[in-house]
């Protein structure tokens, strides 16, 4: 800082000194800075990019808002109390009289079962690859290469089509003589475990996986085994995660027609119970499939949609508020 | 130097990250209810050495050692690692208590060593709690999330969780460097009391810190291949005022690393 000038007042030494330099730098240069000449350019350019980006984000509000306010809309007209508490009456194609109840039913015994095979499981292989397996990846032998091998089928397996699965749920479990299972709930939900699986694989293992490093080590570092680190340090700490991706899959077993539509049945009457596993059933979705398609109850159809597109979003909101109370709780608030 | 009552030995101590030597012949002795400071410039592996008396450093693939690392004369690699990790706490960089309660942060060790009790535990949460001098701060929260505390509370209860274990050393890897000055002094004051019944062994950038808050200092440096190695070992206060090795003198007077 050259003698005798003055120190502009709110500004440190270091202030000073870097706006010197700056001056500097700005005086050394001929005429206009570059800067300024594609300053007008620049600005432009981001504005343009801020409205495409902006106009994306509106469509895709749109439309949801199109998709879900028709049904709803649609669907309201015949949505009420009595609605949702009879059952639909007849059989296969004569289910355009009465109600869905049977369907909301079903449904809720295929989720409970499809989650209590498929949660397990899913968050247990989660920790097996990334606790256990990670260790040995890229190493040779057999274990690395059962576990690389894993990690492939799970990826496979999340972009397999729903029919596929239908397809092989349909040939092992309901058509195979020795099993005997036909169409039924246990048929069903087995076949709706095989298809929810990767997805709860993949979302417990990007949870388990952004579990700071630090919470293992002080774990470890306090005589707990692995197994006693990953069950009561990493698993507490991904559960927000964990927990969204089980939701995630009640959402898809609940939207889910391909696959139960060859292993559930569809008869509108539904299992006795919950335990009731060899009993066929519908579910919303597929009731919704056979009221449009083999029905003219086109009016039942969009209530019944109206109701199951409702759960989905009912389901989302339940994962937002699950996980952030749970986040909240983790970090101490 | 040697030492009457040794806690922690190593003899010709390597240890290789793959082809690469980061530890080369460290002959140390460190002894019994003591603290001994690990200073030197930073990559030179004073945290990796740290590393090996809970055998830290089994946990990074591709780490290999030979040479002999004891506890009272037991070698540690014959030992079952979550064992010796009993006897050996470990205090680390940055506070990182669980998100769990203060209760269930200190608990946790005891519990995953077999202690159900709810009493009991209770009684060694107190204890581990007074012990790291955070309990009068904490005694009406002790449901409230660890993370809630601040910085300093959460490395004592970090401290007060390693005591609750009752292990014989504490090893703490650069524990104040993420703290403030209030917060630094008083950890260093813990370390002081903690040192009538614990071995303390203490990494830190801090040369000050060496100084003020440790009985012996063991000087690391790193030769042409960027091995760590062992320059000078002695009393905190002889190191600081009459070191033995240039290499030493120069350090600690700033004029490199």
């Amino acid at each position: 800082m050259s003698e005798g000038t003055a120190r502009p007042t709110g500004m440190t030494r270091e202030d000073v000194t870097l706006s010197r330099l700056v001056q500097l730098a700005v005086s050394q240069r001929e005429g206009t800075p570059r800067a300024k000449v594609n300053l007008a350019r620049r600005h432009l350019i981001q504005r343009a990019a801020f409205g495409l980006l902006w106009l994306s984000g509106i469509a895709a509000v749109a439309i949801l808002l199109a998709v879900v306010g028709y049904v709803v809309v649609q669907g309201a007209k015949v949505v009420n109390l009595e609605f949702l508490t009879t059952p639909p009456a007849g059989g296969l194609a004569a289910s355009d009289v009465g109600g869905m109840s049977t369907t909301v039913v079903s449904t809720i015994y295929l989720v409970f079962w499809t989650i209590v095979i498929a949660g397990p499981l899913g968050v247990l292989a989660a920790i097996y690859l990334v606790e256990y397996a990670e260790e040995v990846e890229g190493g040779t032998g057999l274990i690395p290469t059962i576990v690389s091998v894993v990690r492939f089928a799970v990826e496979i397996l999340a972009g397999v089509p729903s029919i596929i699965f239908g397809l092989f749920g349909y040939a092992l479990f309901v058509s195979a003589v020795s099993l005997g299972w036909s169409f039924s709930l246990r048929s069903a939900a087995v076949t709706g475990a095989c298809l929810v699986l990767p997805v709860i694989i993949r979302a417990s293992e990007e949870a388990i996986k952004a579990v700071p490093r630090s919470y293992r080590e002080a774990s470890l570092a306090l005589g707990a085994t692995k197994w006693q680190t990953a069950w009561k340090v990493v698993l507490p700490a991904a559960a927000p995660g964990i927990i969204t991706g089980i939701v995630l899959s009640v959402g898809r077993v609940v939207s889910e027609t391909a696959v139960f539509f060859v292993t559930f049945g569809g008869t509108v009457r539904a299992p006795d119970t919950v335990f009731d596993l060899s009993s066929p059933g519908r579910s919303m979705a597929l009731h919704v499939y056979y009221l449009a398609m083999e029905t003219r109850a086109f009016d039942k159809a969009m209530g019944t949609g109206a109701v199951l597109i409702l759960t989905i979003i009912l389901i989302n909101l339940l994962i937002n508020i699950v996980s952030r109370r749970l986040a909240a709780k983790l970090k101490g608030r | 130097m040697e030492f009457q009552d040794v806690k922690l030995e190593t003899k010709d101590y390597n240890l290789y990250y793959g082809d690469f030597r980061a530890l080369k012949d460290v002959d140390i002795q460190i002894p019994r209810n003591a603290i001994t400071a690990i200073i030197g410039p930073s990559g030179c592996g004073k945290s990796t050495f740290l590393r090996t008396f809970n055998r830290m450093n089994d946990l990074i693939s591709g780490v290999r050692v030979d040479g002999g690392v004891f506890i009272d004369d037991h070698n540690v690699f014959a030992m079952d690692p979550v064992e010796l990790r009993f006897c050996v706490g470990m205090v680390f960089q940055r506070p990182n208590p669980f998100p769990k309660t203060i209760f269930d942060n200190v608990a946790y060790g005891p519990r995953s060593h077999g202690v159900r009790d709810r009493a009991e535990l209770a009684e060694i949460v107190e204890r581990s709690l007074r012990g790291a001098v955070l309990w009068d701060e904490v005694k009406d929260d002790l449901n409230k999330s660890g993370l809630a505390l601040s910085g300093g509370q959460q490395q004592r209860l970090c401290i007060a969780r390693a005591l609750a274990v009752e292990p014989d050393v504490i090893l703490m890897d650069e524990p104040a460097s993420a703290l403030d000055p209030v917060a630094t002094l008083k950890i260093e004051e813990l370390i002081q009391q903690l040192k009538k019944e614990y071995t303390i062994v203490i990494v830190t950038h801090n040369m000050q810190q060496a100084a003020r808050a440790s009985d012996y200092t063991a000087f690391f440096m790193m030769d042409e291949d960027r091995a760590g190695y062992l320059v000078e070992h002695g009393p905190t206060q002889r190191m600081f005022t009459n070191p033995q090795e240039e290499m030493t003198e120069r350090y600690i007077t700033g004029r490199f690393g």
